[in-house]
Parts: C-alpha cells; structure tokens; sequence
C-alpha cells in the first residue's frame, strides 16, 4: 500500500491505496466522488475528465499515487456554493446532455478549454472536445452550450 | 383580488428539462454509483477463441487468491441459472448464461469470480486457464448458409436459425403459399430494373455508461432487489422473479440513471441472471460493472443484414415492383428480440412508395459472432437504406433528379391510412411536404449548381437525398410479446403537489420534463408542482419500457388518461367545496374556480385536503385522489422525413467530408421541440457514424478487429457538420397526444443521403454504389484505382 495526500475540490484528503489504484477509482470508491464517470480502458471517451493542477486529465490514466501532493477538481467541486459555474449554466440552458454520462467529463474538458481560449470559434470547441465522445447529442448543443458559457462567462 | 395572470402553457415550447440539475454537478446515480454494505464484485472469464470445445479449466489459481469468495464454471452456474429465455417465438438453440461445454463467440461467458474488490476479481479471472478445442469458425454470412466452415449449433442445419420466410404480395395470409404472379409481372412489364447487393454493416451500439448489475437477496425476508443499467425494468423484474423461482411481488428491479441504451439495454443478460442468482445463492449484494473492452463483445451488436434489391420501374420513373431479399447475420445466439429485429426491415420496406408488387424474403443466419438485437432504430434503418439507396439508383439510372423521383411514388396524403404491401397501417403522411421543406431549406436546386460547378472545377463533390418512414409508438399488443400498453398512476398528494408513475422508464429522453410539461398543461399548475415518478417496479407497478420511439406516444398517453381520471374526481370534490357545478369549473394556476370568479377558487393544498379527509363525504365518491390508466394503441405511428447531405472527398487521400445535414423530420405533435431537436441530432450522429466511420470487423478466425474505441470510431464533435433542422407535422389520429416519437428518427434518413452524397461524388469514376463505411482507403481506391 501507497499513502496519498490529494487535495480535491480544496479539502485535503489522505489514504492508504494500492499502488495501482486509479485516480478514478480513488475519487469514485474512496472518496465517494461518483459523479467522475468510466466509459472505455482505453483512455479514448474522456467520461473520466478531471482537473489536476488546474489542467484537464483523464483520472483512468492517472494512478492515485501519481497524483500524490496535487490539487484535484471533480465536477463535484465546479459550482461556488449554489452558484452554477458558467459551463453547468450553459449545458442546462442550451440542453447539453441528454443521458449525462459523458457530461461531467464533457464538462471539464471545456474548462480547459475556455482556460485556453475564452472566445472559441465553433470549429475550435469541436476540436477542443474531440478527447470526450458522446453518443447522445450528436455534440451540437454541446457546442451551444460551450458558445453559451463562453459569451456569459 | 386581482386576478393573477395565467400560467403560459408549457406542451410545445422549448422547456429546459428538469433532470439536468443533477446530471451538471455530478449527483446523479448510476448502477456503479451503489454501495451497499458487505457488497462483493462479480468478474467474468470470457473465451478468446470465437469456436470451441472446452477440454478442461482450471480455477485453482484463482481459488487461492487472496480475497476471491468464489470461482464457478458454466457447469456450476447451470445449477441455479437455467438456459437464456428469449422473447420471439422463433426456434432458439441451447443458450447458457455461461457456457458449459462449447463456446461460440469470442468474450462469451466461460467462469465467473466473486470477489472482494473489482480488482482482484478481474485478477482471479485472468487467472483462470482454460484449454480449448478450437473450431472453424462460421464468419461469413453466406459461406455459413451452406453449412461451412462449420455449424455453431447442432440442430440448426445450414447454420439457419430462421429459415426462409417470404413476405409481401402474392403472399396467403398463413404466409405459406406463395403467388409470385403480380411480382413476376412488374419485372416483365419493366423498362428499367436496378438490382444491387448491399450490406448494412455490424455495428456497436456504445452508450457511454456500460451495463452493470447490483443485485441485493435478502433471505430474511425473501426479496431481491436489482439494479441495472436497462432500458426496462419491468421486463427484467419478469425475467429474473421467473430464472430465480420467484414471484414477481419479490422482486424489485431500479433502472437508476441509465447512461444511453440505443436499444441495447432491452435484451436481459446472461450478467444479469448470472449477479442476481449468485447473490440469492450466497445471501450477498453483489456488483458487475462492464469494462468498454467487454461491451465490445458482450453486449449485443446491430444491423448486420445482406441485403439483394431489384427495382422494377417504368423509363418514366414509376416504380412497378421491388424484391428484396434479406440476410441477417444474427450471431451466435438467440437474444430477448434477435430473431425479430430483421422481421421490422421486412415490415418497412414498402417505405414511402405506393409500389404495386413488393416480394421480400428473410433469412437468418448464426455465425461465430456476438449476438445481434435492437439497435437504435432496429430493423428500420436498414429498411430504408436498401430502399433508399436502390430509388438512388434508378434515379441515376434513369436521369431524373432524385427528389422528382421519389415525389413520382409517393404515397399520396389522401390515401392514408394506407395498408402496405408488407401488413402495416401508416396512420398518417404527408411526404411532399416534407420533401418540399427539405429541398427548399437544402437551396436544392443551387446545390446542384454548386456541385456541378466544384465538379466542373475537378472536386468530388456529391449530394445525397433520403426520405424515410419508420414504425414507432410501439405498439398493439398483439406486436409486443411483452404487452404494447403503458401504464400511469397520477396522484394529487394530500400538499396538492402532483405525482405521476410511468412505466416508459428514460435514459436520456427526458421524460421527467416532457410529462411534466403535460401534466402543468391539463392541471393548469407549474411544471415544479410535478414530480414523475420512474425506472424502479417497486414504486410504478406497471410497465414495459422505452424502446421503438414509444415513451411519449404509449407512455405519455397513458399520463395523459390517468391525469384525466384524476381531474375528473377532483372536480367533484371541488365542486363540493365550493358549492358550485362542476361542469362551471376551471383548472388555472394552481386553483380551481368557478369560470370568470377566480376568487370563488380553492388551492389544490385545499381541495386534496378535503379529498383525503373528506368529511362530509360527497356522495358517490370515494377518498383520495389518485387514479391510474393502461394505455394500449390501437396501431403503431408511422413518423417520417426528408434528408439530404453534402459532401466532398479529397481526390488526393479519398477523406470523405460531410459539408451539410439537412434535416426535416415530422413525428406528429412535437411536446418539447428542444428535446426533440436533441433526439434528432444524436440520431443523425449515430446515422452519419454508420455511413462514414462505424465497422464492427471480424477476422477469418473469428477474431474480433474492432475491440475499442482505438479500433471502433465512434463520431467525435469535429467530425460531425452543424445540422440543419426543421420539421414538418402530420399528428397521427392513434392516440389523443398526436405524438409519433422521434428517437430513432435520425439514424432512418441520413445514412442512405449521406452514402448517396459520396456516390454522387464519385459517379464520374463509374461507381453506382458503395458499401458501407466509407473508409477513406475504399473511396481513394475508386478515384485512383478505377475499382467500382
């Protein structure tokens, strides 16, 4: 066993975990952060997104103690308090989602994304998210929701 | 007082929906969300050979790992978990939920582990040895249909699990004695035919959340409750009460947040038979969560039909009669609706044509592969690409633009209902239209201009048009063997708040939001009144499940019934309570009043408290407000569209691109055009997917090529254009709501436009068709290398 010491969504969490513990699975099982998905072994679906040190990464290609000392975010710890971040704002009003799966992933890449560039041309954002599959959407009002977020953000 | 304004009317507007709140901030719970104490995981060994006996396994290995409970071979499962039931009343060959003695698809089911931890069960499962006989395994499809290389199952000669079954005219009614007269004829009388093989390729229906199983025996009181990843639980609760000797008062089955199905969560899974009677066998909660990897070979594939078309036609382009003649490679097994999937490709290929002779056969064939059920649109897609794609044909053939041809044999508006060829009743249409709002959204006739100016300029530019109808709304019972009806109980609670139950359990449609916005309408309350009540069989007693587009049709309805009932009662004890005749009373804002004296009017809050402690008790009535209603359609709903791509191929690399999508898609009375418009564009997606990049592929041995999403591509944002959308609406007469559905609309029309579109492109070279996907290397091959 591995000690880790991650902080997530700014509390400082501890554990004792198998060295080959994924990320993922720290945040989904010990932590009981399930709002962090698994949808493919094969680091290609992005439904795992998280923000380590501030960039976007998928926690399936992470183990924990990789993240040892790191600061993580979970969708889970996006919003302020009550208030939505821009990007949940902007998936509910433009109806980003329809099964949720891939949405908090979905999510955290466009964090990224609008880090990187707060103004996306619509080509931009398709690029930008092509790391998170969707099977739902058909990614058009994924992309709404991203030009929404960015515009009110 | 003053007369506050009345609250706007909700069904038909744009309604962001109510599910999302949850969904955004990571509180949803899916199946792998669930914990429950002293919880233990579930792995499965599965073959890596695609035919095969089983000489021996060995789990000693794996018996010894720290942490592993349990190790069990097919045999052993067989005790307590009888043969996989199916759904069709088609002949089905031997099927154990884990195989006892022969294998017959790389990643069926060979041991299971029970474990402490989902890694060590994935490592005791890995270390399990098994030593397999192989043999020859049964790839192609046609090869199979003479017996080799080999049969997959004993009893099943030819390897055809459904022989031939002719349909169409010429036909008895006992679809025994066939007259070949009419279609004969239609060939004869012909000036023109076009006939053209087509394959609809295997395809991996991939919802983003893998299955996954929580199955919780409790032996004290003899109950188990399942929770999984099913797109219908009331089904399940059937199947699993009966494999495990139970009544279906004891079981519970939970569809949590369900993350897509696309029609692969229907079938009930040897996974789940397998994790519930494990844990009704050692007293444990139990869990299985599927890897992709596995999905890749354990959940049901789509498609896979062969398709022979040849169209009869005039010079003119009046089309006289179409045979069609169907090869489904159906996998190794029969699965919950397998057998009937390509029966829907049957019942759809009359289209949108009124085509004096249609002679269709089918034939289904198992091969070494995994086993085919629904997939998102289920036996219509393909339907509608071999007709589609053969109208496309004869228009090229014939010189006539693809539209004119299409408008030449419609069905016309007058002559609906309209009795096809095959056995449906289109309920209603009105396909010009359609195809009129298309080609003028599309700018058709500039399009042409502009394609033939890029092709002028030497680029490979190509336009595509497809209409389609498909059978949604599903449907009588007497299509169903499961039951066709939906059922509802509408309760307005003691607080006056609104709950209502639906067996159309959602998983991504949002049906939280569209029945809410029915129930605002008809109670004249604010949709966060409402609370809809889904997905668990403990809480909504009856119900059978979202698949063939049904959940607003046969689902909404019946909320629509019980909601009716409901009204109807309280408008007694209304008029009790306020003294006044019911018929003189209206449902506004959260009150009900006597009509043009709103201040008469009694708050819900106020009427349920009376219904609940009714004192004096209004004669003829009893307590309480809550009614429930079965809904069963007299028919199936028959939506239909129009659409058309652009596309242009790289001449140098043969990379097809996708310029436009234009969408025009008519499902009836639309509840929530924004959903709608989600429902819509995931189809296209799905659609597109299959025309350009979508391939389950086998090797020679069997061996599955596409195992992941490194092999398997599914269509990712940028390779996706922004759809154009509209839509045309032609209620159907079958239920009150005029609603016809509209998830599988999408994959029906844009498949064949788009694969048209890339014929179109490259007609120059001589091609007249291309089989599905349209891999770069296939189209360079036709520019470069003269192939066809």
């Amino acid at each position: 066993m591995a000690q880790v010491s991650i902080t997530v969504n700014g509390e400082q969490r501890s554990a004792d975990v198998d060295p080959r513990m994924l990320l993922v699975h720290f945040l989904r099982e010990q932590l009981n952060l399930t709002g962090t998905h698994v949808g493919c072994d094969t680091s290609q679906c992005g439904a795992c997104t998280v923000l380590v040190d501030g960039r976007s990464a998928k926690s399936c290609t992470i183990f924990a103690v990789q993240a040892h000392g790191s600061e993580v975010t979970t969708i889970e710890g996006l919003a302020d308090g009550d208030q939505l971040h821009p990007l949940q704002n902007g998936f509910w009003e433009e109806h980003g989602l329809q099964c949720g799966y891939c949405t908090p992933g979905m999510i955290m890449s466009a964090v990224n994304l609008l880090k990187d560039n707060p103004s996306p041309t619509e080509r931009e954002i398709r690029e930008g998210l092509d790391g998170n599959l969707c099977r739902c959407t058909g990614y058009q009002h994924i992309v709404n929701a991203v030009q929404h977020a960015a515009d009110k953000g | 007082m003053a007369a506050s304004p009345v609250l706007p009317k909700l069904v038909g507007q744009r309604v962001k929906r109510r599910e999302d709140p949850r969904l955004i901030q990571g509180l949803g719970t899916y199946v792998d969300d669930i914990k429950i104490v002293d919880m233990q995981h579930v792995a499965f060994k599965r073959s890596d050979v695609a035919h095969g006996r089983i000489r021996s396994l060995d789990t000693s290995a794996a018996e010894s790992m720290p942490g592993v409970k349990a190790v069990l071979s097919g045999a052993q499962i067989a005790e307590f978990v009888g043969p996989m039931p199916i759904g069709t009343p088609f002949p089905s060959p031997d099927h154990h939920a884990v195989a006892v003695d022969a294998v017959r698809y790389v990643g069926e089911a060979v041991a299971v582990v029970v474990a402490t931890d989902r890694y060590v069960a994935r490592d005791a499962a890995d270390a399990i040895v098994v030593d397999y006989e192989v043999l020859p395994a049964v790839v192609d499809v046609e090869q199979a249909m003479t017996g080799q290389p080999a049969q997959v199952h004993a009893d099943f000669e030819n390897n055809l699990a459904v022989a031939l079954v002719p349909s169409g005219t010429g036909v008895s009614a006992d679809l025994k004695t066939i007259d070949d007269s009419a279609i004969d004829k239609a060939f004869a009388d012909a000036e023109v035919v076009v006939s053209q093989r087509m394959l609809n390729q295997r395809l991996a229906p991939t919802a983003m959340e893998p299955r996954g199983v929580v199955a919780h025996y409790e032996p004290g009181k003899d109950t188990m409750t399942i929770w999984s990843s099913t797109q219908n639980p009331h089904i399940l609760r059937s199947f699993i009460a009966a494999m495990n000797g139970m009544g279906q008062d004891q079981v519970r089955a939970i569809a949590p947040e369900v993350g897509g199905g696309f029609g692969a969560k229907i079938n009930i899974y040897a996974e789940e038979y397998v994790v519930a009677g494990l844990s009704k066998r050692f007293g444990l909660p139990l869990k299985w969560t599927e890897d992709r990897s596995e999905a890749f070979l354990a959940t049901t594939h789509g498609r896979d039909i062969l398709g022979y078309i040849d169209i009869a036609a005039t010079r003119d382009g009046k089309v006289l009669g179409m045979k069609l003649r169907l090869i489904a490679d159906i996998g190794a097994y029969n699965m919950l609706l397998t057998a009937a999937i390509p029966t829907l490709t049957m019942m759809m290929a009359n289209a949108t044509y009124d085509i004096p002779a249609i002679r269709t056969t089918l034939t289904e064939v198992f091969t070494n592969k995994t086993p085919t059920d629904a997939y998102r649109g289920a036996g219509r897609p393909e339907a509608t690409y071999f007709v589609e794609r053969g109208m496309d044909m004869l228009a090229r053939e014939l010189g006539m633009d693809p539209a004119e041809l299409r408008r030449k044999n419609f069905i016309q508006p007058d002559q609906f209902p309209y009795a096809t060829q095959m056995g449906a009743v289109y309920d209603s249409g009105d396909y010009g239209k359609a195809l009129d709002r298309a080609l003028e959204n599309a700018s058709w006739d500039e399009l042409k201009q502009q394609r033939d100016a890029a092709q002028a300029e030497g680029r490979l530019v190509g336009l595509g048009l497809a209409m389609y109808v498909e059978v949604c709304g599903l449907g009588p019972s007497s299509s169903l063997p499961t039951g066709g009806w939906e059922h509802s109980q509408v309760t307005v609670e003691r607080d006056g708040r609104i709950s209502a139950t639906t067996g159309a359990s959602p998983h991504g449609q949002g049906n939280e939001t569209t029945f809410g916005q029915m129930l605002a309408d008809q109670f004249g309350v604010p949709l966060e009144h409402i609370t809809i009540h889904h997905g668990d069989t403990g809480v909504v007693k009856q119900g059978i499940g979202t698949f063939g587009s049904r959940s607003q049709a046969v689902g909404g309805t019946a909320i629509h019934l019980a909601g009716a009932k409901v009204k109807e009662k309280m408008a007694k004890y209304a008029a009790a309570l306020i003294e006044a005749n019911e018929d003189d009373l209206v449902f506004e804002d959260g009150r009900i009043s006597v009509k043009g004296a709103p201040d008469s009017g009694k708050t819900f809050a106020e009427i349920a408290a009376y219904a609940y402690v009714p004192v004096p008790l209004p004669e003829g009535l009893t307590p309480g407000l809550s009614e429930e209603a079965f809904f069963e359609p007299a028919n199936n709903t028959y939506p239909f569209g129009c659409h058309i791509a652009l596309m242009e191929i790289d001449r140098e690399t043969g990379e097809p691109t996708l310029l436009r999508l234009v969408a025009v898609d008519d499902a009836g009375n639309l509840i929530n055009p924004l959903i709608v418009e989600g429902q819509v564009h995931g189809g296209l997606a799905q659609g597109i997917g299959q025309a350009m990049i979508e391939e389950v592929r086998y090797g020679e041995d069997g061996q599955p090529l596409t195992g992941s999403f490194m092999d398997y591509a599914v269509p990712r944002a940028s390779d996706l254009p922004r759809f154009e959308m509209d839509s045309t609406v032609t209620p159907t007469p079958v239920n009150p709501l005029g609603a016809k559905g509209v998830g599988e609309a999408g994959t029906l029309g844009s498949t064949p436009c788009v694969v048209s579109a890339a014929v179109d492109a490259l007609s120059q070279f001589g091609v007249t068709h291309i089989d599905m996907m349209l891999r770069p290397e296939k189209l360079w091959q036709i520019i470069h290398g003269g192939q066809s």
